[in-house]
């Protein structure tokens, strides 16, 4: 432990855990208003990273048809059908709940039965690709009891994959539900923000893939400076729901090392809207175990005390 | 172009970042329409009457670039007094023949040509060779001198002629046929004329689904008329683009694998019409025309002399009469009909996946299934190299493993980066690819495979003295081979297709080095100079930041390394860039040459003030602002008094299967498309014929990102296959209410020729449409699946019947009729009955086929 | 930004199954087609039996030390003997539960303040030794006196004593570090729960090692082993009950599914238990009875807050929601 801020805080990561001399801390800045929705990112991290396939199941989430972030999707493109409905099909609608009894055909966020022609125009088709985070406060990597996962001088983190030994812990640690054990493998994987490549000053995989700028890599306090200004201009545009996420330092979890550039509310993609490390709480989570482990030092010495043979 | 395209999308991309609208108009939804500023929904098959009303916006608000117009475009020339129009004879122009269902095009012609004019049955002989491919690179035949009026004013001149013909494509029209509200249709006509002129230029990007249709030609040439209007064309930001389907489709026509062409658009010799050398090169040359096809000998020696080396003399018409010749249509669905009726022995399939790839797949797979011999190279065995142990028809008992008599030779290919050689992208760009790696196994380019196929069967023919044998045995078969495996090398063969000095083998320049004395050999006069100096040129990768913005230094781009056709129409006639912002090529008066950012594509020192003397031919007949130099009259062409089949300005005619009347016209589809009526190929009824009804529903299809065409490349990769696992159909929650389908849950699509079953994803990016009161429910499906591979799915392509377009025989895939049903299709025999239980209640039994000529067509039907 | 009206496109129930209506479900909450955000632990039930194991054993301990410091030799005995099999069974669980159980020894590469299962595994890798030494202990009676087995006999108990003694002085964090480990995660229910859990698992731990006692030990020997026992499911029914209903959304999981009706049988089991141990000191067979019920309500217990934090990790309700309300824009 570093600082005063090492579990909870603004804080820069490398130099936190150890590192002097530490190159810019780097990340990624993902724009999903420019996403086409191409899955370039996922095809690219895998193939890159020799992840193997996550099997072929059709979802039925639009045009996602690997469900998430896992083991082995460690980009994963997110798909968002929203048919905002104007008044008028809200009026068919109210009309159908009161009267009719029809089935709900669609898929989960569809839009209304009976809502064609002009009335939907209002479609909208969400495209995000999801990623590690790579904290500055990153709970995986707090809860790792063997070392295995690790911050990088560039304030990434990574797993091991000779040390692991599978106990799992850092899978529910993670507020955003990204890192997982593989199955046929028992440990745990995820985005190393390709280690790899940018040790080399080469750009991760899916970032190099990328045909639109979506995902953007580079030193995180550039990056954020441009995110800054690219909302900016969305919302002089009128994007006015153009918003930045995880770009905080002052953030549940100081602030992601990949950052994204939305258009809705987080959970819509399915990201927490406001994640917090969970280590943040830990110091009470000692003192609350101490004092109950004190209680049943006292119970016993009560009990053993209190009447003698 | 999202969707297919991602990689040129970022181009797309950045201009939005730069504040440019995108519009995307599209029957579905797509991934181009998530990111476009305006979503424009219309009916699949509508297109004509979309661009139609943009034109009339144009000219009922004279929105045109007047300038150009007059100067650049045929606008002012006068037309035949007997020309009549669909506007007048319901749907039909002048000269059609019922008995041929073809046209007599003499009234099409420009005033005082109509000698020019071919005949209908030309026309016929036309149709049955997709003679329209040929003008891909030069107009058809017209006389170089015209009757103009440049006021614009006479009745009979091409832009009043337009102006007529398209007066009722009204914004009104527009909703009745395409389905698009007025307002934003509105939308986009503003938008893409407010983005054209002096300062701002427009291009215009379609994918080839939009050649997929019994008027495709015609939807192109709609879409050139407004960009001629706008005075987009020859000018930096314009011009037309086509995204293909595949790498180097267009070098795939520029050096064909098209039974119609020889390499540089040299048309392939009919047996009838080109019977000697001097007719064939006369009929490039079109006596009398103006601009470059005039020296058309002097490819067509050059090529034959590639072809047959020191074996091409002067007396033996350079080996003109070992050149096959066609007989008709031997075109790709001709010969699936062939092959199912027992005419074709043996079949050779290239990187090509009929079974999935090919519209009316049964037919394709029937036609497989009985051949003696097929050979397949492909990068894995793919479903034409399965069919007879795996195709739906083994199911159906059409197919018997055991009875299947075609042998199948599997070779495998080796893959893009495992062999070296060029692609020429859509701009006419040749990018040289280094190979990799070796191809693994027993893997061969088809370089090795032609060269070495090539040379053992010369070897086998080698004694013989039959005449047939003689074109192999006179072949200049001979390129330096290295390695284990012999590979041939292939730059030796660019150096060929470049052209040299028979004599020194020094290589050429440029074209217009090349000799008709047989002093040249060039296998494609067009790549002329890619391999100038020796240097082959197409390799040049110099980084755009070393250069200027047009880039001449990356790779190569036919024709003489000209980045953009056409480009004298960039500067005004006088030779003054349009505006500042636009400048690419200028008239340098002090030099007295033309001079700019790219190649001049004019004579150099040609002056802009010249004017040819009356009835001056050739090259030297072209004026000083007649910019579009290939053309024989050295116009833009508004109106195509020639080599159209199909008439001189694109019309709307319902697509072959349509649930409506066609609200324009009693002409019901194009009168003169290519159709094979057989049992076989049973089209669903279109009004006004009867039953119609039976198959109530509009589907088209395309591609998903995550697949390619016909799986070969994708279905066969675990990191695709996972992306879209399963064949899916998407429909509106309005018909999957109508029709009871589940998200999720299956369901059938039938026609005529098949019944389907797909998982149903039902979503609001499809969209019913409302026609003239009519709802009208459209389905989408890809058409990535087939029976092999890691994930599997039925074809829709089986959907499919087969109706051409008749300039260049491309088959109507991206519009039919159907019906829908919850649930999964019937299997084994039984599926075969439930289809003919709809052919039955549709009527459709072999005795009837639709008429091309509507009843009531051809005269004034006062649908006005 | 999103008002709840104006919201049709919801995660949560919305499914395409007959007979939904046509209908905006109430607007809760948005998610991503009702998919989890976090993932849930990827631990299968031994890891809540460990917890239940480990939890007896340190309560054994307690009782061991206690009984062989105020002469309870059969207590003692028993307390020893009980927390070496919870011991063994203990390390079997965690082991098996590893992704790479050849790997187990990695956990002892650090020591790593931030993880709590590093801490744990400390813990419980001392507390372990100190017990199976005391455990062995047991065996000096039945050795031979002579020989080097004899020195063994002889120098056996004062070692056991002591191996009792640092494992009583373990056995406290033995039983309450399980608590800290699954409350240091990103699934709601347990995290929301960190002040109470280790109320619970120690309540328990307490609960299961006086059962233990009372099942193994004479009643003569058996009072304090009773009163711990009594006390223990006092603590745990107690925390529980706050577990299940002072957590406002996120205490909802504990109440509902598996999870809901494991906890009420260990409510009637602990209760019943302690109920049973108060009335049934004159008897051997009372007090067995309510051990074992004691025992079970235990392992109910662990199990039913293991479900519960399942349970609330997949479901994007519970992370979201929470999350949304302290924004304040829900």
């Amino acid at each position: 432990m570093a600082g005063p801020n090492s579990l909870y805080g603004p804080i820069d990561p490398a130099p936190d855990a150890g590192y002097t001399d530490a190159p810019p801390r780097m990340g990624f800045f993902t724009d999903t208003s420019v996403c086409i929705g191409c899955k370039a990112c996922e095809v690219a991290c895998k193939e890159w990273n020799a992840v193997p396939d996550d099997g072929f199941n059709l979802l039925g989430m639009s045009y996602d048809n690997t469900g998430g972030l896992s083991a082995n999707t460690w980009r994963h493109v997110a798909f968002i059908e929203q048919a905002a409905p104007s008044p008028a099909a809200m009026d068919v609608l109210r009309e159908a709940e009161s009267t009719v009894s029809t089935q709900f055909l669609g898929m989960p966020s569809s839009t209304l039965p009976g809502a064609n022609g002009r009335e939907d125009r209002d479609l909208r088709w969400l495209m995000m690709s999801n990623v590690c985070k790579h904290c500055t406060h990153a709970a995986c990597l707090d809860v790792c009891p063997t070392g295995s996962l690790f911050r990088t001088e560039f304030g990434t983190v990574v797993v091991q994959e000779d040390i692991c030994n599978g106990c799992g812990y850092c899978i529910p640690a993670c507020p955003y539900g990204v890192i997982d054990r593989r199955e046929d493998d028992g440990r745990a994987w995820k985005c190393t923000l390709c280690y790899d490549r940018i040790g080399e000053g080469m750009t991760p995989a899916c970032a190099q893939a990328c045909p639109t700028q979506s995902i953007q890599y580079g030193e995180l306090d550039e990056l954020r400076e441009r995110a800054a200004g690219r909302v900016e201009v969305l919302h002089q545009r009128g994007v006015t729901e153009a918003r930045l996420y995880g770009h905080d330092p002052d953030d549940g979890v100081g602030g992601d090392g990949a950052f994204f550039l939305l258009l809705d509310e987080p959970e819509v993609y399915g990201l927490p809207p406001d994640p917090v490390v969970t280590t943040r709480d830990l110091p009470s989570m000692w003192k609350h175990a101490g004092v109950a482990a004190l209680s049943m030092v006292a119970a016993a010495a009560v009990a053993f005390l209190g009447r003698r043979p | 172009m999202a969707e297919a395209h991602p990689v040129g999308f970022q181009w797309v991309m950045e201009a939005k970042k730069r504040g440019a609208t995108v519009i995307h108009v599209d029957p579905r939804f797509t991934r181009t329409s998530a990111v476009a500023d305006e979503f424009v929904p219309l009916r699949v098959g509508s297109d004509i009457a979309f661009l139609g009303g943009v034109i009339n916006y144009i000219l009922s608000n004279e929105l045109d670039f007047r300038e150009y117009v007059v100067s650049y475009t045929n606008a002012a020339t006068l037309v035949t007094e007997g020309f009549q129009d669909t506007e007048d004879l319901g749907g039909l122009f002048s000269g059609y023949h019922p008995e041929t269902g073809t046209y007599d095009p003499v009234t099409w012609q420009y005033e005082g040509h109509e000698e020019f004019a071919q005949s209908h049955e030309d026309a016929h002989v036309h149709r049955e060779t997709g003679a329209g491919i040929q003008h891909e690179a030069h107009g058809p035949p017209v006389s170089g001198s015209v009757e103009r009026d440049e006021t614009l004013q006479d009745p009979r001149c091409v832009y009043q002629v337009l102006k007529r013909h398209y007066a009722r494509y009204t914004p009104e029209v527009v909703e009745r046929v395409c389905g698009v509200p007025p307002e934003q249709f509105q939308k986009v006509c503003e938008a893409w004329t407010r983005n054209s002129g002096r300062e701002r230029t427009t291009a215009l990007v379609y994918s080839v689904g939009w050649t997929q249709h019994t008027v495709g030609v015609q939807y192109i040439r709609a879409g050139a008329i407004i960009q001629l209007l706008l005075g987009n064309m020859g000018r930096p930001g314009g011009g037309i683009m086509a995204l293909r389907g595949h790498a180097s489709i267009q070098g795939s026509t520029d050096i064909p694998t098209l039974f119609n062409l020889l390499p540089g658009y040299l048309p392939m010799p009919h047996f009838k019409q080109h019977e000697t050398f001097d007719m064939w090169a006369e009929a490039i040359r079109h006596l009398g025309q103006k601009g470059f096809w005039a020296y058309a000998r002097c490819y067509a020696v050059s090529l034959l002399k590639a072809y047959f080396g020191e074996h091409a003399t002067e007396e033996n018409d350079w080996g003109y009469g070992w050149l096959p010749r066609l007989t008709g249509d031997h075109g790709t669905y001709q010969q699936v009909f062939n092959m199912i009726d027992g005419k074709i022995k043996g079949y050779f399939l290239l990187g090509q996946n009929p079974a999935v790839g090919s519209a009316h797949g049964r037919a394709q797979r029937l036609g497989m299934a009985n051949l003696d011999w097929l050979v397949v190279r492909d990068l894995y065995m793919i479903e034409s190299a399965t069919f007879w142990k795996d195709s739906p028809e083994i199911e159906t008992g059409e197919i018997v493993t055991e009875d299947c008599r075609t042998e199948v030779f599997f070779l495998p290919a080796a893959s893009h980066v495992e062999k070296e050689g060029t692609f020429t992208q859509t701009q006419r760009m040749l990018q040289w690819r280094e190979k990799a790696l070796d191809p693994p196994q027993d893997c061969r380019s088809e370089l090795w495979f032609f060269y070495h196929l090539g040379r053992l069967v010369r070897e086998r023919l080698a004694a013989s003295t039959l005449e047939r044998d003689e074109p192999v045995k006179r072949l200049a078969w001979s390129y330096p081979t290295s390695g284990q495996h012999n590979e041939p090398d292939a730059e030796s063969v660019l150096k060929e297709i470049n052209g040299y000095d028979v004599a020194t083998g020094a290589p050429l320049s440029g074209f217009t080095q090349l000799q008709a004395d047989g002093s040249t050999a060039c296998g494609c006069w067009i790549y002329s100079g890619v391999f100038a100096d020796g240097v082959n040129q197409a390799a040049r990768r110099k980084p755009g930041q070393e250069q200027s913005w047009v880039a001449p230094e990356w790779g190569w781009v036919w024709p003489a390394n000209r980045r953009i056709l056409y480009n004298r129409a960039s500067a005004d006639p006088q030779g003054v860039p349009w505006s500042e912002k636009k400048a690419y090529v200028w008239w340098d008066p002090e030099k007295g040459e033309w001079t700019g950012h790219d190649v001049p594509d004019f004579e150099k020192t040609k002056d802009p003030s010249f004017r040819p003397a009356p009835g001056t031919i050739g090259v030297d007949g072209l004026a000083g602002d007649d910019a579009f130099i290939m053309q024989g009259d050295g116009k833009g062409w508004l109106y195509a008094p020639a080599g159209l089949i199909d008439g001189p300005m694109p019309t709307h005619y319902e697509p072959a299967e349509s649930p409506l009347r066609n609200p324009l016209y009693s002409q019901q589809a194009n009168p003169v498309r290519k159709v094979y009526d057989r049992p076989d190929n049973q089209l669903n009824p279109a009004p006004p014929e009867r039953h119609s009804e039976v198959f109530p529903y509009v589907f088209t299809t395309s591609r998903l990102t995550e697949h390619h065409t016909a799986g070969g490349m994708s279905r066969q990769l675990a990191y695709l296959s996972e992306l879209q696992p399963a064949m899916f159909v998407e429909v509106s929650p309005a018909l999957a209410e109508e029709r009871g389908l589940e998200h999720m849950g299956w369901a059938h699509v039938i026609t005529g020729r098949a019944a389907i079953e797909a998982r149903v994803l039902v979503t609001a990016r499809l969209r019913p449409l409302r026609l003239d009161g009519r709802v009208i429910h459209q389905i989408w499906l890809p058409y990535h699946w087939g029976g092999s591979g890691l994930i599997t799915g039925d074809s829709a392509n089986d959907l499919f019947g087969i109706t051409l377009d008749p300039n260049v025989l491309i088959q109507e895939s991206k519009v039919g009729t159907c019906d829908i049903r919850a649930g999964r299709r019937p299997t084994g025999p039984a599926l075969l009955d439930y289809v003919a239980d709809y052919l039955r209640r549709a009527r459709l039994d072999a005795t009837h086929y639709a008429p091309l000529e509507t009843p009531g067509a051809g005269e004034s039907d006062g649908r006005t | 930004m999103t008002k709840p009206d104006q919201a049709p496109q919801k995660g949560g129930r919305r499914g395409g199954g007959k007979g939904d209506r046509v209908m905006v479900p109430p607007a809760e909450f948005r998610s991503y087609y009702g998919r989890p955000v976090v993932k849930a632990p990827v631990w299968t039930h031994d890891i809540a039996a460990y917890f239940f194991t480990g939890g007896l054993a340190a309560g054994s301990a307690l009782v061991a030390a206690g009984a062989d410091l105020t002469k309870r030799p059969a207590l003692r005995t028993t307390g020893r003997l009980t927390a070496l099999a919870a011991i063994v069974a203990s390390t079997y669980f965690l082991v098996v539960d590893l992704g790479r159980p050849s790997r187990f020894l990695n956990m002892l590469r650090v020591a790593k303040p931030t993880s709590p299962m590093s801490m744990g595994t400390w813990v419980f890798s001392g507390f372990s030794a100190a017990a199976g030494l005391a455990a062995v202990a047991e065996a000096a009676p039945y050795l031979p006196r002579r020989g080097a087995l004899g020195l063994a006999a002889r120098a056996l108990p004062t070692a056991g004593r002591a191996g009792g003694l640092a494992a009583a002085a373990l056995a406290p964090a033995m039983a309450t570090y399980t608590a800290v480990l699954i409350s240091d995660t990103a699934t709601p229910a347990w995290h929301a729960a960190y002040p109470r859990l280790p109320f619970v698992f120690a309540g328990s731990a307490l609960a299961s090692g006086g059962a233990a006692g009372l099942i193994g030990a004479p009643t003569a020997q058996a009072g304090p082993a009773r009163t711990l026992a009594v006390a223990g499911a006092a603590l745990e029914l107690a925390a529980t009950h706050g577990v299940e209903h002072r957590m406002g959304l996120l205490s909802e999981p504990y109440r509902t599914g598996r999870a809901g009706k494991l906890l009420r049988a260990a409510r009637v089991l602990t209760a019943a238990g302690a109920v049973g141990a108060l009335l049934g000191s004159r008897s051997r067979t009372v007090s067995a009875l309510a051990g074992g019920a004691l025992l079970a309500g235990s392992l109910a217990t662990r199990l039913g807050v293991f479900e519960a934090g399942k349970a609330s990790a997949e479901d994007p309700k519970y992370t979201v929601v929470p999350q949304r309300e302290r924004l304040g824009s829900l």
